[in-house]
């Protein structure tokens, strides 16, 4: 293998990183303050995938500029949160929070269920492809081998700014401080006033939306289709369990570990191309059964 | 075949001993159970095909069905999974009374329902069924196939390959990671390596089924440059793989060759470049060069697009040819027996050997393993501007026989023992 | 006569008649039988506080064995049981020494991890595995006879039958052993298991493979129904599915495993049968009606029931609050 080729692995790699963080930090922030994996995170994605897919298409179709996608991923991104977010938390979610953890996970499984249902229902079983997004930006060429600038810039740039939005919304506005005060010491937080419940409200919206948004990005580049939901939480899981849960910055590498391993499986043994997200992930945790940012919980789970 | 003396004895002594007078009586009703995909990534060809059922159904039930018995239609999901999938077969046919079985699409399906059958005894036919293995590992009384299968499938796309582009020399192949994509790359490579054995295959990838990215493998491919690239994938795969390859410009780079990519040209639309090779599991196209014009294919096509807003593809048209296998087979069965409604052991008869037509040439039966005979309709892409989405030109249709592996062998032994010559002795209809 | 041993009495004379009564649903009950014995493991671990959401792993370890055993001259019903549970063991044992170090969601996520990774290695390795449409496993012998499909569905069913009271019971009596004692201390108070000088670990351990050994022979019973293993026998969401069982029979409760499977299978036959488009909204708004209403699953509702019956009893455990505790208390019973 030369360096061009090694080169072209590590470009793949980032792209594939950036989408899969996008829906990983939204898993993994629910988890920090709410202490809930949220199974139905993957319908979220879907969901926000389906939205932004479809509604693209008709707005392309009806002969609109194809740049409305990109103030239309925000907006799927705002409707999935909102609009699936906020009930699931406040109608399910908020029930459960003194029920034991596998209650927990069971609620939001059978979520899941529900919305893979409500997808097929709503958009059917055909395919969406709706890639003008992606097409407007053109391509770049390196080593002779062409790339979509969307994939190759625009989703690790928006990645790269998530991340640091998220780090200073968490720790230079107040809503975020709250949001750091309840993920660091629940109990702590309430005895000093912090209205948890609208904490949990705004987190899970909030993780919910960047669910969205992830699916929203990865439309034009994928076919959104019923099932997409399943294969990503799985792999939302290896990255969050791999870099210590409700670690958000901890996800941003895993996410990168988990996209160069899959890239350099794929140009060395395409074989092995499945199996490298759960072998990373089983590593770490074998070695640093917390993740690799993860800190030793403090009180018995 | 022991199995098909007795049975023919039965059939005489049957025939002989209730004779005309008791034949049996006309049921209420015709049963049919129809497994298909009416969920999952599969249910791009299960549910155009549910719709053709429901269709086809009602025009035979409005001409007052087959010989006065209407049908009755019940469909099983595929997509639900194997469990779900045999127990509500076993519902169907033991507590519904299913007369016949329409069985299924997925390969891993077949397979599991071909002994089941034989098992309830209940004919079962394999309407869609890709793998060429059903018959090649087993023997069945109750099951037939009333189309192609994999090998004369990937013959048909092979031979077209070498006779438009005798010339390339080196493969690389994406194909979905389960049975269809390694049996058919197995069979493809084998039938191609015989033919031509400088060939050089310089990338197998087989993505997840369902993988939403193939970045990966397209730049692989793009630094390999491959003179063709193979994939028969399909659905949302296909779509995917075919549109990602597009907007990174390996479709220019490469010779695309995609064998089920006729069930995705109105999917694809626009994204479709010219030149590529598409074939369509049979000799199934909207379009059909020898069909378009007869009053049949031309209501069917114009009124299966008014029903569900889409042309029909090869799964449409493959339901089609298993509903007039059935008419056909009833009213051979009851000529047979003077008229009155056939028995099972009548109508297996009737089955074997039986010819018939869909919407495109007429298939056969064969009698040996119950296999259907079917010709195959290969073409190129070009975006002529008459549809919105890619039809074929430079089209040839490959008779079936010769394409079909012979009773009792093994495909994959007897495209290996081709040679080169084959590809001039097998001469196809060619269309512009 | 109590109530109380008359209903569970009822309870299996009626499971025993079902080839009689109703046969339409003999296979059917086969698979429910047989995925209640798999949940039994996952009901075990329940009792030790911990979650699995991989234990499809030896469910399909077990399955996979069988049909490789299958297909070789090992030909028999017995031997296919029997590998398939030494190959449930032995993974169990290879796995289980490294998940039980962990507790909580990190046993449950090292779990997945491994099934996950078990998964994919059946989907990939294609020639050996028979990828995503995995393998066929004929019908096999049963101690030397060749059965035809009627018998032999006979025979699995009452085999499938035998096999849940007899490893129910088993499961129950190892629950109250001092072992399984121990083993439930983990759940309870783990810190004062170590204070005796007892390995939590090691007790632990012994439960994980008892738990993946009943997976492994559920796993084997619904292959050998079905004719078939694939793949999709460790993937997650079957992982997920008998967690649900598990939660929706009684967390904790070893009939309530066998009641919630039988439960869970009815309403997922009928549902795909009779609303083919939606039968995975009809198992998810069932499983939240149970989380959100009954909690305690459907022994919780019966203890309930036999509760407002027999008052007497009731009133004797008064101290007990919790559903859970009523369940628990039943089965030593029982």
């Amino acid at each position: 293998m030369n360096l061009s080729l090694i080169l072209l692995a590590v470009f793949d790699g980032v792209s594939y990183a950036a989408l899969v963080f996008m829906v990983a930090v939204g898993l993994t922030l629910i988890f920090g303050v709410l202490r809930i994996l949220n199974v139905a995170h993957g319908s979220l994605y879907a969901i926000g995938a389906y939205l932004t897919a479809s509604i693209g298409g008709a707005v392309v179709a009806a002969g609109y500029s194809p740049i409305l996608a990109f103030p239309l991923m925000l907006i799927a991104a705002a409707l999935v949160g909102v609009l699936l977010g906020a009930p699931i938390e406040r109608l399910l979610l908020r029930r459960i929070y003194a029920k034991s953890e596998v209650l927990q996970l069971l609620v939001t499984f059978a979520v899941f269920m529900i919305l893979e249902d409500v997808q097929r229902l709503v958009w059917g079983n055909q395919p969406y492809f709706e890639s003008s997004a992606l097409q407007l930006l053109g391509n770049i060429q390196v080593f002779g081998v062409y790339y979509t600038s969307y994939q190759l810039v625009l989703l690790p740039v928006v990645a790269l700014l998530t991340l640091i939005g998220l780090r200073l919304f968490l720790r230079r506005t107040l809503t975020g401080k709250l949001i750091t005060a309840v993920t660091e010491d629940r109990e702590a937080a309430r005895s000093i006033g912090i209205d948890a419940d609208r904490v949990y409200l705004m987190t899970f919206v909030l993780g919910a939306a960047l669910a969205g948004l992830g699916g929203a990005l990865a439309s034009p580049t994928t076919s959104v289709l019923p099932g997409i939901g399943a294969e990503m939480i799985v792999l939302s899981f290896a990255v969050v369990a791999t870099a210590g849960l409700g670690r958000i910055e901890g996800a941003a590498v895993a996410a990168l570990l988990i996209g160069l391993g899959r890239s350099a499986a794929t140009y060395a043994m395409p074989e092995l191309q499945v199996l490298v997200p759960y072998l990373i992930m089983l590593a770490v945790l074998l070695v640093r059964p917390e993740g690799l940012f993860g800190t030793p919980a403090a009180r018995k789970i | 075949m022991l199995t098909r003396t007795l049975l023919s004895a039965t059939i005489l002594a049957t025939a002989l001993g209730t004779g005309a007078a008791q034949a049996q009586d006309k049921p209420d009703a015709l049963k049919i159970g129809v497994a298909t995909f009416l969920t999952g990534p599969a249910s791009v060809f299960g549910v155009p095909a549910r719709d053709a059922a429901q269709m086809l159904a009602e025009e035979i039930n409005a001409e007052g069905g087959i010989a006065g018995v209407p049908l009755e239609i019940s469909f099983i999901d595929e997509g639900a999974g194997g469990e779900a999938l045999t127990t509500e077969y076993r519902r169907l046919v033991e507590e519904e009374g299913a007369d016949i079985m329409f069985s299924g699409i997925s390969s891993g399906n077949c397979m599991q329902i071909a002994p089941l059958a034989e098992d309830l005894e209940v004919i079962n036919i394999m309407w869609d069924c890709g793998t060429q293995r059903v018959f090649e590992e087993g023997d069945y009384d109750y099951v037939f196939r009333t189309q192609s299968h994999a090998t004369a499938e990937m013959l048909a796309v092979v031979l077209y390959l070498l006779k438009t582009q005798p010339d390339f020399e080196t493969i690389a192949v994406v194909n979905q990671d389960y049975a269809w994509g390694r049996d058919s790359w197995d069979i493809f490579s084998t039938a191609l390596k015989a033919m031509k054995p400088d060939v050089e295959v310089v990338g197998e990838f087989f993505p997840a089924f369902g993988a939403p990215d193939f970045s990966t493998e397209i730049s692989r491919l793009s630094a390999t440059r491959p003179d063709v690239i193979l994939s028969t994938s399909w659905g949302g795969d296909l779509n995917t793989f075919v549109q990602q390859a597009a907007q990174r410009g390996l479709t220019q780079q490469s010779q695309f060759v995609l064998p089920l990519a006729e069930s995705s040209l109105e999917a694809l639309g626009p994204a479709l470049p010219d030149g590529v090779i598409v074939g369509g599991r049979g000799d199934h196209y909207f379009a059909h060069p020898e069909m378009v014009g007869t009053e049949r294919f031309d209501s069917f096509v114009s009124s299966f697009k008014e029903e569900t807003g889409a042309y029909p593809i090869y799964s449409v048209f493959h339901m089609v040819q298993a509903f007039e296998a059935l008419k056909a087979a009833y009213a051979e069965a009851m000529e047979e027996n003077g008229g009155s409604w056939p028995n099972d052991q009548e109508l297996i008869a009737a089955y074997e050997g039986l010819e018939f037509q869909g919407m495109g040439r007429p298939v056969t039966i064969r009698e040996g393993d119950h296999q259907g005979v079917e010709a195959q309709l290969i073409g190129t892409t070009v975006q002529s501007g008459d549809y919105p989405f890619a039809t074929l030109e430079n089209m040839m249709i490959f008779d079936g026989a010769e394409l079909t592996t012979p009773v009792g062998e093994s495909s994959i032994d007897w495209v290996g023992a081709l040679s080169p010559d084959f590809v001039e002795k097998i001469e196809p209809t060619t269309f512009d | 006569m109590q109530i109380r041993i008359l209903i569970p009495v009822l309870a299996i004379l009626a499971l025993a008649l079902v080839p009689m009564l109703a046969p339409s649903l003999q296979v059917l009950m086969t698979l429910a039988l047989a995925k209640g014995i798999a949940v039994m493991g996952v009901t075990l671990l329940l009792r030790a506080g911990q979650v699995s959401f991989g234990h499809a792993l030896f469910f399909g370890i077990a399955a996979y064995a069988a049909a490789f055993a299958a297909a070789s001259n090992l030909d028999d019903l017995f031997l296919l049981l029997f590998v398939g549970a030494a190959g449930a063991a032995v993974s169990g044992l290879l796995v289980g020494l490294f998940v039980v170090r962990y507790r909580g969601i990190f046993f449950g996520m090292l779990n997945l991890a491994f099934s996950m990774i078990f998964w994919s290695v059946l989907e990939k390795f294609y020639h050996l595995t028979g990828g995503a449409d995995g393998l066929r496993l004929a019908r096999p012998e049963v101690l030397g006879l060749a059965l035809d499909r009627a018998p032999f569905e006979l025979l699995l069913y009452y085999l499938a039958l035998a096999l849940t009271l007899g490893l129910g019971w088993f499961a129950t009596r190892w629950l109250g052993s001092p072992v399984g004692q121990l083993f439930q201390t983990v759940k309870t108070n783990e810190t004062r298991l170590e204070y005796l000088g007892i390995s939590a670990q090691a007790t632990l351990l012994k439960g994980y493979i008892l738990s993946a050994v009943l997976c492994g022979l559920g796993g084997v019973l619904v292959a050998t129904a079905q004719g078939i293993v694939t793949p999709a026998y460790a993937y997650w969401i079957r992982s997920g599915e008998m967690v649900f069982i598990a939660v929706l029979g009684g967390v904790g409760s070893i009939p309530g495993a066998v009641a919630g499977a039988i439960a869970y299978e009815v309403v997922r036959i009928y549902a795909a049968a009779f609303a083919a488009d939606v039968w995975q909204l009809v198992l998810g708004a069932f499983l939240l009606a149970i989380i959100l209403f009954a909690p305690s699953g459907l022994m919780g509702i019966y203890g309930a029931l036999m509760d407002r019956i027999s008052p007497r009893r009731a009133a004797a455990r008064e101290e007990k609050t919790s559903a859970q505790a009523a369940v628990q208390t039943k089965e030593a019973r029982t």
